[in-house]
């Protein structure tokens, strides 16, 4: 494999399957928060956009600093899980905001035509918002792919064989500037 | 038969509506809709109970609460709610998935046909008339055999032509099935046309039920006379009451002291109560004064404003009378134009009074 290929491929594996645990997170929340009234939704939702307030390295940084058991070592399934943690509150806003978006008078409809939750969710409520549903996984994809900040303290405590993307493209960086910089003090 | 005992916030009613069209007729923000989407489940009351053909839908004291697709209450919602992503026929088959295939098709194609929609069955919603997505609608709420039709009329949207073909749909709801049927309706026609009964709403009460004839004919309150677009509701003191020769005289707040009117006696009053006086437009005499005095019943007061309605002018005086003359009358005084002394006589038998103000 090409040395430029294998953080390319590591980067994939790791944003995809952090959406991946954010979706089944996330798109839950939103549909039922939504749609809830309840006193304790506004609780849950202030919980769910906890990790927006924070940059992403400082959230990881908190994380690790508050969480000195954290079951999980510096690996690649402590990058997916602190990659959802952030990427989460940005899909949740977006698919909340998909949701409330939709006209709740074609639930309303279903359910009167006799269909359940279930049946509602799969045949009116996702038809109708699955565009919004699609484009906040893509943002919270791509987000996962090149954060930098949270990939970067994972990193430097992975060693090097968890080089992600955007870490090793600041190494290369740095190695090119370092051999430019090399190469005019030898000119001189 | 339903049963409807409801509590909430807002709204405090209680009423049964029998198979046919009873009208829910009221200003927005009257209750209406929440009155509906209590019913059909998808608004809690804080209290009451609904009953409907011996079933509780609904009863806060025992916490029964069942859920909408438990009800088998059709519902026509105020925007249609048409599934966007299926086609007319997808729609109606929505209702029906614990059928057997068969009889599913069955149904839906004998639907398409009472409703002549077997064209455009296979088209979305946004591809299709607006007559032919109302009537697709009420299709799809009547496709499951509800045992109540509930209709939130739409507020806005409806033009002459489709007011006629959703008058049209409704009307054969009401002949061709014995279904209960509960409208929000927002305007008077609808309930003329449609309504045997009817519920005059406001601020989530009740202020009067009834054949809408009888209501618009006498409004027990002026409040009540209000909400139907009464025109021409004054307060006014009883001056005289004298039962020999069946007459009273009343005062009328508002207007010249010496001003009084001479009715119909008024059984039940006293003299001194305060009331309201409501005549119809169409029932008041209105001529330009040119010089004459008036005499019984007669006022004199300025013309401010004159416009045509689609039947006849409408004449709107200091002091907020209302008269109608007929075109042809007031071509007559035309000279008069605006900002002119008028007479306006209100016949005796015209005046009605109702509750205290």
């Amino acid at each position: 494999m090409p040395i430029a290929a294998y953080p390319f491929l590591l980067s994939l594996r790791y944003a995809g399957l952090a959406t991946l645990i954010a979706i089944l997170i996330a798109i839950p929340l939103a549909c039922l928060l939504a749609r809830s009234r309840s006193p304790g939704s506004d609780l849950l939702d202030a919980a769910a956009n906890l990790p927006l307030v924070l940059p992403p390295a400082v959230t990881v940084y908190y994380l690790l600093a508050t969480l000195p058991r954290w079951p999980l070592e510096f690996n690649w399934h402590a990058a997916v899980a602190v990659s959802a943690i952030y990427t989460l509150p940005l899909l949740f806003r977006m698919a909340r905001a998909g949701f409330e978006a939709a006209d709740s008078g074609f639930e309303n409809a279903a359910r009167s035509l006799g269909a359940g939750e279930w049946r509602t969710f799969w045949r009116v409520t996702l038809p109708l918002t699955w565009r919004a549903l699609l484009a906040a996984i893509l943002f919270a994809f791509v987000r996962a792919f090149a954060d930098f900040g949270a990939t970067a303290i994972i990193a430097a405590r992975a060693g090097t064989g968890w080089l992600l993307l955007p870490v090793g493209a600041l190494a290369l960086a740095a190695l090119y500037a370092g051999n430019r910089v090399r190469r005019g003090q030898e000119l001189a | 038969m339903i049963q409807v005992r409801l509590a909430a916030r807002a709204v405090d009613v209680e009423f049964q509506a029998a198979p046919g069209i009873t009208t829910l007729f009221g200003p927005a923000g009257a209750g209406k809709t929440f009155i509906l989407d209590a019913i059909a489940g998808f608004a809690k009351p804080d209290g009451g109970r609904i009953i409907l053909e011996d079933e509780i839908l609904f009863d806060g004291a025992s916490r029964v609460n069942l859920p909408p697709r438990r009800r088998h209450c059709g519902y026509v919602a105020r925007n249609w709610a048409l599934f966007p992503h299926m086609s007319l026929y997808d729609n109606l088959l929505f209702p029906l998935p614990g059928l057997a295939r068969l009889e599913r098709r069955r149904r839906v194609k004998e639907m398409l046909g009472r409703f002549g929609l077997e064209e455009a069955a296979p088209r979305r919603p946004h591809a299709v008339s607006a007559a032919q997505r109302l009537r697709a609608t009420v299709a799809r709420a009547l496709i499951g055999e509800p045992r109540l039709l509930l209709v939130d009329e739409p507020a806005a949207g409806l033009d002459i032509a489709m007011r006629a073909e959703w008058h049209t749909v409704l009307r054969m709801v009401r002949d061709e099935t014995s279904l209960p049927v509960l409208l929000a309706a927002r305007d008077l026609d609808t309930c003329f046309e449609l309504a045997g009964n009817m519920l005059l709403l406001d601020a989530g009460r009740i202020l009067q039920s009834g054949p809408p004839r009888k209501i618009v004919d006498h409004p027990a309150t002026a409040e009540a006379a209000c909400l139907l677009g009464i025109r021409n509701l004054f307060p006014a003191e009883i001056v005289a009451l004298d039962p020999g020769r069946n007459t009273s005289r009343l005062r009328l707040a508002g207007f010249d002291a010496s001003f009084e009117l001479t009715g119909q006696y008024l059984p039940g009053r006293l003299r001194g109560d305060r009331v309201w006086l409501c005549v119809e437009p169409g029932r008041l005499h209105a001529a330009p004064q040119d010089g004459a005095r008036p005499s019984m019943n007669q006022v004199s007061v300025r013309l401010e404003r004159a416009f045509q309605t689609p039947v006849a002018v409408r004449l709107e005086f200091a002091g907020g009378i209302v008269a109608e003359i007929s075109r042809p009358e007031f071509e007559t005084h035309k000279d008069s134009g605006d900002n002119k002394e008028w007479l306006v006589e209100f016949p005796p038998d015209a005046l009605r009074v109702l509750g205290c103000p």
